[in-house]
């Protein structure tokens, strides 16, 4: 590219656009099809970031023409696109729109599937590229990528690409993730895959690397000497809702902790990489994902727990065990909590708390960073009731921004000291026109960027992690010692999370 | 909004704090100063324009209109902290001899330590970073489209007074065509042996997009005239055939390469605040426009 004329590193305001591409999309009737997948192709062909040609085939079990998915496409444009729609905009994609029916273990389907992509590259000068994104439940990636194998699909020619894309879950536990990557490494390339964990897309998650190392004032203090502990929360307000299938059995911490709250601790804690190519980062990523490891008594340093029925937000839910579809037996937790401790010179007694949970009080992810007192307070102690750690708080959504908490004399008292907030708010909005998560990285996929991608290794050491705890807590289970304690939704979670603090004289933040 | 009549700086700093306290957020998340130059007929439109581009980058939004400058200075005010977006705004209204030294009201109102840009949306000083208040702007925007006097040759003014941190909406439309015209080169690396850009007749982006292609490419570039709107045509010539983007209603271009289907691309002609945003996003030296506003005055001294 360099031997572009056009092309000028200094030349900043030239977007990065896709080279010729196109897209096939497995499960095109899904949720995450209609409302992030989508959405988020017209919104780069509306940024004009989409190279011209670009194409779209769905593939999936309906009796459809390609303009019926057409249809699908533009009611899911519609519905949930972040730009204005344009005509013309549409029309450059319309064009593109192929629909092959068909099953996963249908070869003929398959074959059709070759001839449409090898029609593209005549008609829509697609050239040879072509990212497939499974968008489907992890069951049948095995089907798919053998079926892409098998029809020479999954090979790219002399000069030209062939990547696929699949979303969590990356496996239920550290076999399961490792044979995935075995089925998915037999036929793609380790950067050929990309996994989608959609938070290492956000704008917030992104700023934390710029917050550490592009500034020299929070660096020094990132560290045992002044860092009290850490507390990594990712809170939803509503339940399972419709997904009692694929929650059930799975739960809170395979959910959320494996991928993306171990993410979000891997990026807070770890050292400075020699660079911010793909490769530099996960050497650090994976640096400190090694060297997490568990208390010795999981049962006093984790929490988990079901949603009780209840009202939350002033509207009365269900409990979990009384959702559509779940066993009134049922041990799935809905809400995790563990304690990690990071075994580096820089974080050595520094615990990291990590918590996560469905119908909680609020929507709300965020990184508190929780200071030390400090060692020596020259006030009176009635004057400093009111005071308590610093804290320095990244918030991740909704809300983007970093808040800074500490003391502060209130105004007119002799001298007395209480918390404040010191508050960057990501934009009023910078955030109106700052890409979704999902627009970045699908373009990164078709520009080939995998910085922002989980590899196998990570995923593997952070399941890594996690089994220990999860076969902790199927083992309870099974001696009938101990089962998910309900919590009141709407709520904070369960008492046995705040014991889990308590004991180590700590409190979780309201957040 | 609350109006100041016979007022100063220090007035108008005190009211934009008194707004923000009173909309019950004191913290300023506000990342730079825009400063507008503008005449009474446009103001409305350019802070609407303002505002909405605020929307990206909050900003401290300052309109000022200078009057007629004959007789006893007198300064009014329109402050506010707007409903629906990030900013906060002050109209100022300069009449009788302050108009000579509308710096001295701007100066006190500037936020601290961070950026200022200054637009002139439609009648540009000759020398914007001459101007006393280009002075005080780390971006100096013009729109040589939009000036009302000399528009023909506006834009070549403008690439005469060129020093750093100037530039020109002019510039900024054809961002999405240079876009386009890079990703045709990267997808298809072929050895361009000449260019022609086709437009109205006046349209200071064609003379640019001219400009830039004949400085990058080192080739011929002509310049032909249609009935536009805007830009309706790019032709990069190569041996294998022509590279062609033709956008006949301003809105869907046609896409054309050797070798290669024909391809419609959307390709609107953007709105200000679209415009504005862009600009503000980088504030540091723009060397590629720099290059571009060299070139275009050699091509025209060689015509």
């Amino acid at each position: 590219m360099s031997d572009n004329p056009l092309r000028d590193p200094r030349d900043r305001r030239l977007p990065r656009i896709a080279g010729p591409s196109g897209m096939v999309l497995f499960g095109v009737t899904g949720d995450l099809s209609r409302k992030k997948i989508m959405p988020a192709i017209y919104d780069l062909a509306n940024r004009g970031l989409l190279p011209p040609g670009f194409s779209l085939t769905g593939f999936a079990r309906r009796d459809w023409a390609d303009q019926d998915f057409a249809q699908i496409v533009h009611d899911s444009v519609k519905a949930h696109a972040r730009t204005d729609f344009r005509e013309e905009v549409w029309q450059q994609l319309a064009e593109g729109f192929r629909f092959v029916p068909g099953n996963f273990d249908d070869d003929q389907a398959f074959d059709r599937l070759r001839r449409t992509i090898e029609e593209l590259d005549e008609l829509r000068g697609t050239g040879g590229n072509h990212a497939f994104y499974l968008a489907i439940p992890p069951g049948f990636f095995g089907d798919v990528v053998g079926q892409l194998k098998e029809h020479g699909l999954a090979r790219a020619s002399e000069g030209s690409w062939r990547r696929v894309v699949i979303e969590k879950p990356f496996g239920h536990d550290l076999e399961s993730a490792r044979e995935l990557q075995g089925i998915l490494g037999e036929v793609f390339p380790s950067d050929s895959i990309f996994r989608i964990d959609h938070y290492l897309g956000k704008e917030t998650v992104q700023n934390i690397l710029a917050m550490r190392f592009a500034n020299e004032m929070f660096e020094p203090i990132w560290n045992s000497n002044y860092v009290d502990h850490v507390q990594i929360t990712m809170a939803e307000d509503i339940g399972i809702g419709g997904r009692a299938g694929y929650y059930d059995g799975i739960g809170a911490a395979r959910d959320v902790i494996q991928n993306h709250l171990l993410q979000l601790l891997s990026l807070v804690a770890m050292e400075e990489p020699t660079s911010f190519d793909a490769r530099s980062l996960r050497i650090e990523k994976q640096k400190v994902l090694s060297s997490v490891t568990l208390p010795r008594r999981l049962d006093l340093t984790t929490a988990r727990g079901q949603y009780a029925a209840g009202w939350a937000g002033g509207v009365k839910v269900p409990g979990f065990l009384e959702e559509e579809g779940i066993k009134r037996t049922s041990t799935t937790e809905t809400y995790a909590a563990v304690t990690l401790n990071v075994e580096t010179r820089r974080w050595a007694g520094v615990p990291f708390y990590l918590r996560t949970g469905k119908r909680l009080g609020r929507r709300v992810t965020e990184v508190a960073i929780v200071f030390k007192r400090a060692p020596h307070l020259p006030f009176a102690d009635s004057s400093i009731e009111e005071l308590g750690q610093n804290a320095l708080v990244i918030r991740i959504q909704p809300d983007e921004g970093v808040t800074l908490r500490f003391g502060s004399k209130v105004p007119g008292t002799q001298m007395e000291i209480r918390d404040v907030n010191m508050d960057f708010v990501y934009g009023g909005a910078f955030t109106e026109s700052s890409p979704e998560a999902y627009e970045r990285l699908i373009l990164d996929v078709l520009l080939g960027d995998p910085p922002l991608f989980p590899r196998h290794e990570e995923v593997e050491l952070s399941w890594q992690i996690l089994d220990p705890i999860l076969d902790h807590w199927a083992a309870q289970d099974e001696k009938g010692k101990g089962r998910p304690e309900p919590y009141e939704s709407g709520g904070w979670g369960p008492a046995s999370a705040d014991a889990m603090l308590a004991r180590d004289g700590r409190v979780w933040r309201r957040p | 909004m609350i109006e100041l009549t016979n007022t100063n700086s220090a007035e108008i700093a005190t009211e934009l704090r008194r707004a923000r306290v009173r909309a019950g957020s004191p913290a300023m998340g506000m990342v730079m100063t825009l400063v507008i130059v503008v005449a009474e007929d446009d103001a409305e439109g350019a802070m609407r324009a303002a505002r909405a581009a605020s929307h990206e980058h909050p900003a401290r939004v300052l309109g000022v209109i200078l009057g007629d400058a004959r007789g006893a200075a007198e300064i009014g005010a329109q402050v506010g902290t707007g409903s629906g977006w990030t900013g906060e705004t002050a109209l100022i209204r300069l009449k009788g001899e302050v108009v000579k030294h509308p710096e001295s009201v701007v100066l006190p109102l500037l936020l601290p330590d961070s950026p200022v840009a200054v637009w002139w949306p439609s009648h540009p000083p000759a020398d914007p970073a001459g101007d006393p208040l280009g002075r005080l702007a780390q971006r100096r925007i013009t729109d040589a489209a939009a000036a009302v006097r000399g528009k023909t040759k506006a834009i070549y003014r403008q690439c005469e007074a060129y020093t750093v941190g100037n530039t020109d909406l002019a510039w900024t439309r054809i961002t999405p065509w240079r876009a386009l015209l890079a990703a045709a080169l990267d997808q298809q690396p072929l050895k361009v042996t000449r260019a022609s850009v086709t437009a109205e007749r006046i349209s200071p982006s064609a003379d640019l997009l001219a400009a830039w292609l004949a400085d990058r490419l080192k080739v011929d570039v002509t310049r032909t005239s249609s009935s536009g709107p805007g830009i309706t045509e790019v032709v990069l010539e190569t041996r294998e055939g022509p590279i062609r983007i033709s956008r006949p209603d301003g809105r869907l271009a046609t896409f054309s390469s050797p070798d290669r289907p024909d391809r419609p691309v959307a390709l609107k002609r953007r709105e200000l605040p679209e415009l504005l945003a862009e600009e503000l996003r980088r504030l540091d030296e723009d060397d590629v426009y720099a290059e571009t506003t060299k070139r275009l005055l050699r091509m025209e001294a060689s015509r």
